[in-house]
């Protein structure tokens, strides 16, 4: 058994865990960075990336299909399957290799294998190579989350699957029925729409994307409903039974109500996540874990000295760039490096469905909740110029102030590249631009962004083009 | 050999000065009352010229910055000297640290005096310097709240990125300010009368956009020490007195005939003209009291109070007495102009022996002025007001009546010399003819 002796140990390689190994290398630390599996986690092998992929794929097909629109000609408009699911896989493993060389650029030991706490200052790996003892100062678990499951819904991989699945199929499914409308789920359903698949949504909440703004919700309802998804808001699954053929899906109003029972090739569970807190060493350290997840306090430790807990394991808010946010903190501050505290208030959310959502801040009813008093103005995209000569239609742009100083309260965007527009409003955000100033800005046209300055000035009564 | 130049006295009052504008950069030579930069003191903008000769080693204030009197702004040498030394000892004097500027925190002063500008945006950073130190970092939504809750962002220091004053910086001193006097509010009232008025709907100060408190202005701080000292110490009496205004009106409308296109003569000038000939034929009232002494005047420089929108300045027409109307003319409106551009020089605002201030075209009817100090007297002039007059002869006609009030300085000048100043000066205004002789 051979040991290693470092400054910082870090357990998983995701966009926590790699993000905390690299800065915390440029901060002059000696730094192992264990990962059992794919270097860059999730994120870029099962998560973010891949379904990005696949989105556009689906993209190119749509617009494919709607070519003659734009004066184009397209004959025999398909698609292949497994080399859309290659393509994506493909980008995957590119990025993978980005992470690999970014830790050995700056001198980090990736040491393969399944870490374990083995106490404060130790961790046990267990990999191909045999066992590893690594002897750290500090150690960051940073082994992000997984798909949870619901009861009487086990995921076999075939007929009821999770993501990893839905994003490695070999055939395209005649019907799917995706539980959870979440951004997972909206993601997948827009995919597989996209490809032909019927689709089925069913959530238990009472409107698509339920973390978002009603309005967003309800714009999406209409988009999905005119692609010929269909929705079953306010409804509970009770079991699923798998055959041969398919797999038959009870489901229930959430009021309580008749039984229905829906039929489909394959049921996708996008219903949350639960930490990856197994075989960790966690409760034996003495640390707790909570509903699937690894208790850390606001500055990020855990009640052992030198162990910290970063990203999904944590059960905060489950992005790869919190996770990151996260790493660098805690990376600068275990360097002696001071460091600004994640400010959860400001993070960006982004949904990649078409049409696109992206928020940051509180929903109208979040800030009602609150009782802060809000100025809400809207603008639809459909009008822009660019909106137009680009054939998107639908969605808009809506920015929430405080009435009395005009500070940003939230933004909510659906409709087209609102998650990269979605960067102007956080950093209204984080760095307190106010309604004033960023009405002030001079906007570019024609630009979709036009719609954002608009529905800033609509507020006040003073968006030009409405 | 090298040395620390500190910021020179440039009026009579100042205790500090912004460094509007460096003239001569670093690494120039300058000769003895070359101009070297320009400093807006509590009273105009002024030139600050050096005494010596040798070449500017380093300038150790941002334009834009406020310095205190004496406090190190350039090192004087000559060229290739090192100073290191001197510079250290300047930023000891500095108040040290790495700052290069003394008063590096509070560059807004320079545009500050605008006093009907909301506070954030006298922090425009346009005018920053675009090195360190000199700009004051603050978010929008931070300015916005600094208005609203009445707080200079000058004295907060900011805790978001880069010193950058935020959100929770604002609040945090509003919280501060509102806490001990909400403790004041709740512990005095069962001791006084007031104590009947229930105390609940009275909000936190600071807390309740009920008002804003802007720092004071150079400009303001000077009028409120000198007129607070003013009223306090000299002891004031008035006299007033109206005269016949219609041959006034005549006279000025026939001499504006007379220039044609090529400017006009007002009122105003022409009561200056009449005060500084009434001081000539009643010396007395050209006086002032020195503490063991009583100053004559042998020259008589009459004082325009000017309103402007940042507050009051007092620009001199030096031997108005000598001056022809037209000359008088042009030269106030000049020195007008100049006062609101802040483009006045020192000289030309101080001197004065009496000075007028004139309501009239603010519709006051009549009011009495405070002394400016070191005068003995000064008059206020209300409008001219139609009403009914009786002649000589018994008979009711229509007057055009202007309302004087002269406000002495007792300890120089009496009842009796001051009546016999307004005499001379309402001759002089109704037979205004001899105003031109």
């Amino acid at each position: 058994m051979s040991s290693i002796t470092c400054d910082l140990c870090v357990i998983g390689s995701g966009p926590g865990g790699y993000v905390a190994a690299i800065r915390a290398a440029q901060r002059g630390l000696s730094v192992v960075c264990v990962e059992r599996e794919e270097l860059g986690g999730i994120c870029l092998n099962w998560g973010c990336i891949p379904t990005k992929a696949l989105l556009r794929s689906a993209e190119v097909l749509e617009t494919c299909q709607r070519a003659d629109e734009f004066g184009i000609t397209v004959e025999n408009v398909g698609f292949d399957f497994d080399a859309i699911i290659k393509r994506s896989r493909g980008i995957s493993a590119k990025i993978s290799k980005g992470v690999a060389y970014l830790l050995k650029k700056n001198k980090i030991q990736h040491v393969k294998g399944t870490g374990k706490l083995a106490g404060a200052g130790m961790v046990k790996v267990t990999g191909d190579d045999g066992e590893q003892t690594i002897t750290a100062k500090d150690i960051i678990v940073a082994t992000g989350a997984r798909a949870r499951s619901l009861p009487g819904i086990e995921v076999d991989g075939d007929r009821i699957i999770a993501y990893r699945e839905a994003l490695t199929l070999k055939n395209r499914p005649d019907s799917l029925i995706i539980l959870g409308a979440g951004a997972i789920g909206v993601e997948f359903a827009s995919f597989y729409r996209s490809l032909g698949t019927e689709v089925t949504i069913i959530e238990y909440q009472d409107r698509l994307v339920p973390n978002e703004d009603a309005e967003i919700s309800a714009e999406l309802l209409r988009a999905y409903k005119k692609r010929g998804i269909k929705i079953k808001t306010s409804f509970g699954v009770t079991g699923a039974t798998t055959s041969d053929s398919g797999v038959s899906v009870q489901i229930e109003p959430a009021g309580g109500g008749e039984s229905q029972t829906l039929e489909a090739d394959k049921l996708l569970a996008s219903v949350g996540i639960t930490g990856n807190v197994e075989n960790l060493g966690i409760e034996d350290v003495g640390i707790d874990v909570e509903r699937g997840f690894m208790k850390v306090g606001p500055d990020l430790r855990t009640c052992v000295d030198g162990i910290w807990g970063i990203g999904d394991v944590t059960g905060g808010i489950a992005l790869a760039h919190v996770a990151s946010a996260e790493a660098v903190y805690v990376a600068e501050t275990i360097a002696g490096h001071h460091a600004e505290p994640v400010d959860y208030s400001t993070v960006p959310a982004c949904t990649y469905c078409h049409p696109e959502i992206a928020s940051v801040g509180l929903s109208e009813e979040a800030a009602k909740t609150e009782g802060i008093a809000i100025k809400v103005g809207r603008f639809p995209f459909g009008p822009l110029g660019k909106t137009m000569a680009a054939g998107e239609y639908p969605g808009f742009a809506k920015f929430i102030w405080r009435e009395d100083n005009g500070a940003l309260v939230g933004a909510h965007l659906i409709g087209p590249a609102v998650t990269d527009l979605i960067a102007e409003p956080t950093l209204a955000k984080s760095t307190e631009v106010n309604a004033e100033s960023l009405i002030n800005t001079i906007h570019a046209h024609p630009t979709f962004a036009e719609a954002l300055k608009e529905a800033a000035e609509d507020a006040y009564g003073l968006a030009i083009h409405k | 050999m090298a040395q620390i130049i500190g910021l020179p006295k440039l009026s009579p009052t100042m205790e500090e000065g912004v460094l509007v504008r460096w003239v001569k950069q670093e690494g120039d030579a300058v000769e003895p009352g070359d101009l070297i930069a320009e400093v807006e003191t509590d009273k105009a903008n002024m030139d600050f010229a050096l005494e010596d000769e040798g070449v500017l080693l380093k300038l150790l204030v941002e334009a834009g910055a406020t310095v205190r009197l004496g406090a190190p702004v350039l090192i004087l040498g000559e060229a290739g000297e090192d100073i290191t030394e001197l510079l250290a000892e300047a930023k000891a004097q500095l108040g040290g640290g790495g700052a290069p500027a003394p008063a590096a925190p509070k560059p807004a002063k320079a545009e500050a005096p605008t006093a009907s500008a909301p506070a954030a945006k006298a922090q425009a950073p346009a005018k920053a310097p675009a090195s360190s130190g000199g700009r004051l970092l603050a978010s929008p939504l931070a300015k916005t709240l600094a208005i609203e809750l009445g707080i200079d962002l000058r004295t907060i220091e900011g805790t978001g990125p880069s010193g950058r004053i935020v959100e929770r910086d604002v609040r945090a001193i509003a919280d501060e300010a509102a806490a001990p006097q909400a403790q004041e509010t709740s512990q005095t009232p069962s001791q006084t009368a007031l104590a009947v008025i229930p105390p609940g709907p009275l909000s936190v100060p600071g807390d309740s956009g009920e008002y804003v408190d802007k720092p004071l202005t150079n400009i303001r701080r000077t009028i409120a020490e000198r007129l607070t000292a003013a009223k306090r110490d000299i002891p004031h009496f008035r006299l007033t007195t109206s005269f016949e205004a219609g041959p006034l009106l005549a006279f000025r409308k026939r001499l504006n005939e007379l220039m044609g296109g090529k400017g006009k003569v007002t009122v105003n000038d022409l009561l200056i003209k009449g005060i500084a000939l009434a001081l000539r034929r009643v010396p007395d009232a050209n006086v002032a009291f020195m503490g063991d002494s009583i100053r004559y005047f042998t020259q008589v420089h009459v004082g325009v109070a000017v309103a402007l929108e940042r507050g009051l300045m007092t620009p001199v027409v030096r031997n108005a007495d000598l001056k022809g109307l037209g000359v008088i003319s042009s030269e106030v409106k000049d020195l007008v102009g100049r006062a609101k551009d802040r483009k006045l020089k020192a000289h030309e605002i101080t001197g004065s022996t009496f000075t007028i201030s004139n309501l009239g075209m603010f519709g006051i009817d009549h009011f009495d002025a405070i002394i400016n100090p070191p005068e003995g007297a000064i008059l206020a002039v209300g409008r001219i007001v139609k009403q009914p007059i009786i002649d000589d002869d018994g008979k009711i006609g229509l007057g055009q009546r202007m309302s004087m009030t002269m406000s002495c300085d007792h300890r120089v000048i009496d009842g009796a010399v001051g009546a016999r100043f307004l005499d001379e000066l309402v001759e002089l205004l109704e037979s205004p003819e001899s105003l031109a002789l």
